[in-house]
């Protein structure tokens, strides 16, 4: 797609784009989970993710989420989800008290994103993340031709009012988890239509054509006997 | 003392698992008539909007316990008690000091003499909160679902302080007698009911009183020899708490006032696991549900969430909702669709687990 046609997308077409990610980055998070594990979802919305993993996996699966109304779909609809916040929040849980902690296309809007991957690795023996990945083509073709902020169905508020505050490429993440001692279990990369080709193991080409990467962490010896 | 009467209420049908009781805890002033007319005033259960068939307490579903607090005065031993120990008198004053933890240690006694071994959960707001955060730490095996609902781990120095003044008030009414007014018959009723009339501002919220009230004034006949008469005028706002007042003491006891905010004063979780709130809920298998309210002042957010963290800190398993309303402390028991729905989903979503039948 190119710019120019995402630029035709009118608005129930954008809202219809973005769920189907949605749905396309929670599978791929959901396949790198074990069944009867325990899951702390952060940011989790209305509680898909811990819906499914409840469900289909038997997971004791629990939720946190910022905004207050989707907080109460979630209760409302039986899940056990939380009002509150993945910077100040993830302090409060003692160490080791889930299998995994999951945190969906959010590392780029929390205000302190290292910090909150060690609290999640902290808290969990395993983190999943995923991200949108800054390094796609599209995005670096945008800067090189306009010289302006690129805009995407997944970028697509200007810098000066996006909640996307630290944004970051594949390989931005894999310098950031050999910098802290993470050791990257297993990782993916996706297109936006889901297609995962012979790219995606390699990080440079995924980080070209990926549209976004899931992560799956544990944290290395070092790391481990740091905490 | 030798010996305990519960009074209490009971509603829906106790399955032959005995799996699907609630206990509802009731608030300071409430009573075991959650879900039925009042026997003395006569008005509608305190909580019919949440409890009964079809509501989010669903009595066609759950079998619903409410009991009168230990130190109340609707038929649960307490100061209007007559004294074992002395033929013709009553506790009154002398009636001993009870605790949250008192009151539930009684309601304990009378679930297991229903014969229920865990209940699916204890719900209850304000002081009723506490009651339900009291069960979970005592019994947490008894406990399926805990929902404390706009209350706190402690009683703040504002609020003790605001019991305080309704204390007082009873106190320097001439009726008082020194806590002995049964003996002549009378009762303080002029202390006790500027004692709700402070309370029951706490209850509101300075939206709610000008949304209701605003300044609005209403004449009344003039008569200096009556104070209520003085200005031969009053704002709305005083007419709704003057009739708060004066309905409040048909049906409550002043020395079981005394007794019921002193025992919510007392109330600290924390210090009584070793100051840490954590310690009280370690290793609990019991769902929770938090509930607060936007623009309530008396139980604020805030200590919602303390206690959510604290929970956190136990691992357990929490939700937390925080209601938007301008409805303050009050909202627990008002028409609060959010609440009704969050609520009804999140006991709908323990069944489920506890694997009670549909």
């Amino acid at each position: 797609m190119s710019t120019h046609d995402r630029a035709r997308l009118d608005g129930e077409d954008a809202v219809r784009f973005v769920a189907k990610n949605m749905r396309l980055d929670l599978r791929l998070i959901a396949g790198m989970i074990a069944p009867n594990t325990r899951v702390l979802d952060i940011g989790c919305g209305d509680g898909t993710l811990i819906e499914h993993l409840f469900r289909t996996l038997g997971c004791d699966a629990r939720g946190i989420e910022i905004d207050m109304k989707e907080v109460t779909r979630a209760v409302g609809h039986g899940l056990p989800v939380m009002q509150g916040d993945a910077d100040t929040d993830l302090r409060h849980y003692p160490d080791g008290a889930f299998d995994y902690v999951v945190l969906s296309r959010t590392l780029q809007a929390v205000e302190r994103p290292r910090e909150v991957l060690r609290q999640m690795l902290r808290i969990g023996t395993r983190a999943i993340v995923s991200f949108p990945n800054f390094g796609h083509w599209r995005l670096r073709m945008q800067l090189l031709t306009t010289g302006r902020m690129p805009m995407t169905a997944t970028w697509d508020r200007h810098w000066y009012e996006t909640p996307n505050i630290h944004p970051c490429t594949i390989r931005d993440f894999f310098a950031l988890c050999e910098a802290e001692g993470y050791v990257v279990e297993n990782w993916l990369a996706a297109d936006d239509a889901g297609r995962r080709s012979l790219w995606r193991r390699a990080a440079r080409l995924a980080n070209l054509f990926g549209e976004q990467g899931v992560f799956l962490l544990r944290r290395g010896v070092q790391e481990r006997n740091r905490i | 003392m030798p010996e305990l009467t519960v009074a209490y209420r009971t509603y829906g049908t106790l399955n032959a698992a005995r799996s699907n009781a609630i206990l509802v805890c009731h608030a300071l002033t409430g009573d075991q008539y959650v879900a039925e007319p009042h026997p003395v005033t006569g008005k509608p259960g305190w909580w019919d909007a949440v409890v009964g068939r079809g509501l989010p307490v669903d009595t066609d579903r759950y079998f619903v316990v409410c009991i009168n607090v230990l130190g109340g005065c609707m038929g649960s031993t307490g100061p209007r008690s007559a004294r074992p120990d002395a033929p013709g008198e009553l506790w009154g004053t002398d009636f001993p000091a009870v605790t949250i933890h008192d009151m539930v240690r009684a309601q304990k006694r009378l679930i297991d003499h229903l014969g229920i071994t865990r209940l699916f959960a204890v719900v209850g707001g304000s002081m009723g909160g506490m009651q339900v955060l009291d069960w979970a730490a005592a019994y947490p095996d008894a406990v399926f679902a805990a929902v404390p609902i706009a209350t706190a781990a402690y009683h703040s120095a504002q609020n003790i302080a605001f019991h305080e003044v309704g204390r007082q008030a009873i106190f320097a009414d001439p009726e008082w007698r020194a806590g002995r007014y049964w003996q002549t018959g009378g009762r303080p009723s002029r202390g006790l009911a500027v004692a709700r009339m402070c309370a029951h501002i706490t209850y509101l919220s300075e939206q709610a009183l000008a949304r209701k009230f605003g300044r609005r004034l209403q004449h009344v006949a003039k008569d200096p020899s009556e104070a209520i008469n003085l200005f031969g005028e009053m704002f709305e706002v005083e007419s709704y708490l003057r009739h708060q007042g004066s309905t409040f003491v048909n049906r409550f006891d002043a020395n079981a006032y005394l007794t019921i905010t002193r025992a919510m004063d007392y109330f600290d979780l924390a210090t009584d696991h070793g100051g840490d709130l954590a310690a009280a809920f370690r290793g609990t298998p019991t769902r929770f549900l938090l509930v607060s309210f936007s623009s309530d002042w008396l139980f604020p957010t805030a200590e919602s969430r303390a206690i959510a963290r604290a929970l956190n800190r136990a691992a357990a398993n929490v939700s937390f909702v925080e209601v938007e309303t301008d409805k303050g402390h009050d909202a627990f028991l008002l028409d609060e669709p959010d609440f009704h729905r969050t609520l009804s989903g999140f006991l709908s979503g323990c069944a489920e687990h506890a694997g009670l039948p549909r």
